[in-house]
C-alpha cells in the first residue's frame, strides 16, 4: 500500500505532525492511479499500475520502448479512448473524484496534453493558443487575448512571436512549434500538464529551452514528462518511475533512482546495460 | 556476335523511345486538338450576342445561347446544392466515425453507384422529380446531376479527411474538444483546400453531362421561368443544334462546345491552383 513516495513522503511531513491535511505545503497528490490494467485488443499493456503523483512537482516516466510509459500518460486523460477496441481497469483519481467516469471533455480541458511531434493547427498561431479557450465556451475578445499572451509568455514565446500573431503557426520553427502546443495547452490553465517525449524531435538548444520552461511551469501545474531521455529525467524530475514490459517497476526519488535503485531491472537500465 | 546484339538492342530502344514519344505528343496534342477545332468552327457564331440573346426561331440566322448559358448555371447550381453536402457529410462519416466492414461497404455501394451510367440516373430523376409533377424542370436536371456528384464527393471527402494527420485530432481532443468539434474546427479546415478542389472537379466532371438532361430539364428556347419550368442548358442546346439541318446552328453548337469546354478547363486549372496552393501545414 505504502509506495516508495508514500515513504518519502511521511519524512517530510510526519502524519502526527498536527497540520490540518488541506494546509499542508505540498507536495499533496494529484492523480492517484490503483492497478491499473490496459489492452489493447486482446494484448494487455498495462499490468496493474499503482501510483501517486505529486502536485507542483515533475514526474517523470523512463522505460525502453514499449514499456507502456507512453500508454500509462495517455490513459491519465483517457486520450486512449478515441482508439478503437481498446480497455481500461482500475482505477484513477483526479483530486480524489473518479477520473472514468467524469465527462471526458472535461478531463481534457484539466489535464492537457503535449505530445512527441508537435501538432500545431493549421490555423495563425493566435487561433492555435486560443483554441482550447474556444472549444470550451469561450468567446469574449479580451478574455482569449489577455489568455493568449499571457499562455505565450509563460511558454517563453511571447517575445519571439509578439509581432506575428496572426501568421500561420506552420511558420514557426520546430521548438518554436513545440512550444506552442505547450502554450496552447497552458491557454486553458490544466491542473496537469502530460508530456510525451516532447524534445524528442529537437535540437538540444531547443530541448534546454523546454526544460526550463518545465521547471518554471511546475509552479502553476503538475507536470508528468515520458521521456526517453535518462540524462533529461535526471536534470528534470522530482520523482521518476521506471517502466518495463507494462509494469511499473520503481517508483522513486528521482535521486534515488538513479542513484542507488532498489531494483536490479532498475539499476540495469540506468546505467546502460540494457534498453 | 556481341555488336549485333547490342546494335539490335540499340535500335529497340530508339524505336520504342520514339513510338513512346510520339503517343505522348499525341496525348497533349488531342486537347489542343479539340480545343482549337471547336474554336476554328465556332468562331463565326463566338460573338457578343451568343453570350447575351436568345436563340432565334427557326429558319432565321444569327441569335445566342444566353438561356442556355445562365441554364447550366442553374442545373449546376442545383446540382452542387444536392450532391456536396450530402456526398460531403457522408464522406465525414465514413472517414471518421462508421467502423471498417461498414465502410467497405458504403465504399463499395458508392464506387458502383459511380458506376450507373448517367442515362440511368437521367430515368430515375425522371421517375423520381418530371413523373410526379408531369413537367420537365431545371429541379429534375439538378436532381439528375446532383445524384451524379454524389459518388465523387463522398470520395474526395473521405480520402482528404483521412490524409488529415491523426496528430492534430488528438491535439483538439486533448483540449476538451468533443469528436464532433474537433473534426468541423480542426479536420475540415485543415483538409479545405483539397476538399473544395475536389468538390470543382466533381462540378467540371458533370457540367457536360447531357443525357440525364434530356428527359429531365429537357430544354427551352426562352427563359426559363423559375426553377420548376423547363430549362435550357449547353450540352443539351449543342446536342439539339447538332443534329439540326442548318448550318448556322451547326456553328452555333461549335461555340457552345467551344464555350463548355473552356469553362470546364477554367474550373479543373482554378481547383489544381487550389490544391497546390493550400494551407501552409497541410504541405506536411
Amino acid at each position: 500500500m505504502s509506495s516508495p513516495q508514500q515513504q518519502v513522503l511521511r519524512e517530510i511531513i510526519p502524519p502526527s505532525s498536527g497540520i490540518p491535511e488541506a494546509n499542508r505545503l505540498s507536495p499533496a497528490y494529484k492523480l492517484n492511479a490503483k492497478d491499473i490494467d490496459f489492452y489493447y485488443g486482446s494484448f494487455q499493456a498495462l499490468h496493474g499500475i499503482s501510483i501517486d503523483i505529486a502536485a507542483n512537482k515533475i514526474t517523470a516516466f523512463i522505460g525502453p520502448s514499449g514499456c507502456g510509459k507512453s500508454t500509462f500518460l495517455r490513459t491519465m486523460n483517457r486520450m486512449n479512448e478515441a482508439l478503437r477496441n481498446t480497455r481500461v481497469k482500475g482505477h484513477l483519481r483526479l483530486d480524489g473524484q473518479d477520473l472514468l467516469s467524469m465527462d471526458v471533455t472535461d478531463v481534457r480541458r484539466r489535464i492537457g496534453m503535449v505530445f512527441q511531434k508537435s501538432n500545431p493547427f493549421p490555423k495563425t498561431i493566435f487561433d492555435n493558443v486560443a483554441y482550447g479557450l474556444r472549444v470550451n465556451g469561450i468567446r469574449k475578445k479580451a478574455i482569449i487575448e489577455e489568455a493568449v499572451q499571457r499562455s505565450l509568455t509563460h511558454a517563453a514565446l511571447w517575445s519571439e512571436v509578439k509581432d506575428n500573431l496572426h501568421k500561420p503557426a506552420s511558420a514557426l520553427s520546430g521548438g518554436q512549434q513545440q512550444r506552442l502546443c505547450i502554450a496552447r495547452a497552458l491557454a486553458v490553465e490544466p491542473e496537469v500538464l502530460l508530456l510525451d517525449e516532447p524534445c524528442s524531435a529537437l535540437d538540444p538548444i531547443a530541448t534546454l529551452k523546454i526544460e526550463e520552461l518545465l521547471f518554471q511551469l511546475k509552479e502553476m501545474t503538475t507536470i508528468v514528462i515520458v521521456t526517453h531521455n535518462m540524462q533529461q529525467a535526471a536534470r528534470l524530475a522530482d520523482y521518476t518511475g521506471f517502466f518495463l514490459l507494462g509494469r511499473l517497476i520503481e517508483f522513486d526519488d528521482t535521486r534515488k533512482i538513479f542513484q542507488n535503485p532498489s531494483k536490479k531491472e532498475t539499476e540495469d537500465y540506468v546505467t546502460g546495460r540494457f534498453g | 556476335m556481341m555488336m549485333e546484339i547490342s546494335r539490335g538492342r540499340r535500335i529497340v530502344n530508339v524505336v520504342m523511345l520514339s513510338l513512346s514519344g510520339v503517343c505522348t505528343l499525341l496525348v497533349v496534342g488531342v486537347l489542343f486538338f479539340i480545343l482549337g477545332y471547336l474554336f476554328l468552327h465556332g468562331i463565326k457564331s463566338l460573338n457578343w450576342a451568343f453570350f447575351t440573346q436568345l436563340p432565334k426561331p427557326s429558319g432565321e440566322i444569327g441569335g445566342g445561347m444566353a438561356n442556355a448559358i445562365v441554364g447550366s448555371g442553374k442545373v449546376l447550381l442545383l446540382a452542387t446544392l444536392i450532391g456536396v453536402p450530402v456526398g460531403f457529410l457522408a464522406g465525414v462519416f465514413l472517414a471518421e466515425y462508421s467502423g471498417k466492414t461498414f465502410a467497405f461497404m458504403v465504399r463499395y455501394t458508392v464506387d458502383l453507384l459511380n458506376g450507373v451510367p448517367s442515362i440511368v440516373v437521367g430515368i430515375v430523376a425522371y421517375a423520381l422529380v418530371v413523373r410526379p409533377m408531369k413537367h420537365f424542370s431545371a429541379l429534375a436536371g439538378g436532381v439528375a446531376l446532383g445524384i451524379m456528384m454524389i459518388p465523387i464527393a463522398v470520395r474526395t471527402t473521405e480520402e482528404f479527411l483521412r490524409a488529415v494527420p491523426n496528430s492534430l485530432r488528438e491535439g483538439a481532443m486533448a483540449l476538451g474538444a468533443t469528436k464532433a468539434k474537433t473534426i468541423f474546427t480542426v479536420v475540415v479546415p485543415a483538409a479545405i483546400s483539397g476538399l473544395a478542389s475536389g468538390m470543382m472537379l466533381n462540378l467540371a466532371r458533370v457540367a457536360g453531362e447531357t443525357a440525364p438532361l434530356l428527359f429531365t430539364a429537357l430544354g427551352n428556347m426562352f427563359w426559363s421561368r423559375g426553377w420548376l419550368q423547363p430549362i435550357a442548358t449547353l450540352p443539351v442546346m449543342i446536342y439539339n443544334y447538332a443534329i439540326a439541318p442548318e448550318e448556322d446552328l451547326h456553328q452555333q453548337a461549335w461555340a457552345a462546345g467551344f464555350v463548355l469546354l473552356t469553362l470546364v478547363l477554367v474550373i479543373n486549372i482554378t481547383a489544381r491552383m487550389i490544391i497546390a496552393r493550400g494551407p501552409a501545414s497541410s504541405r506536411r
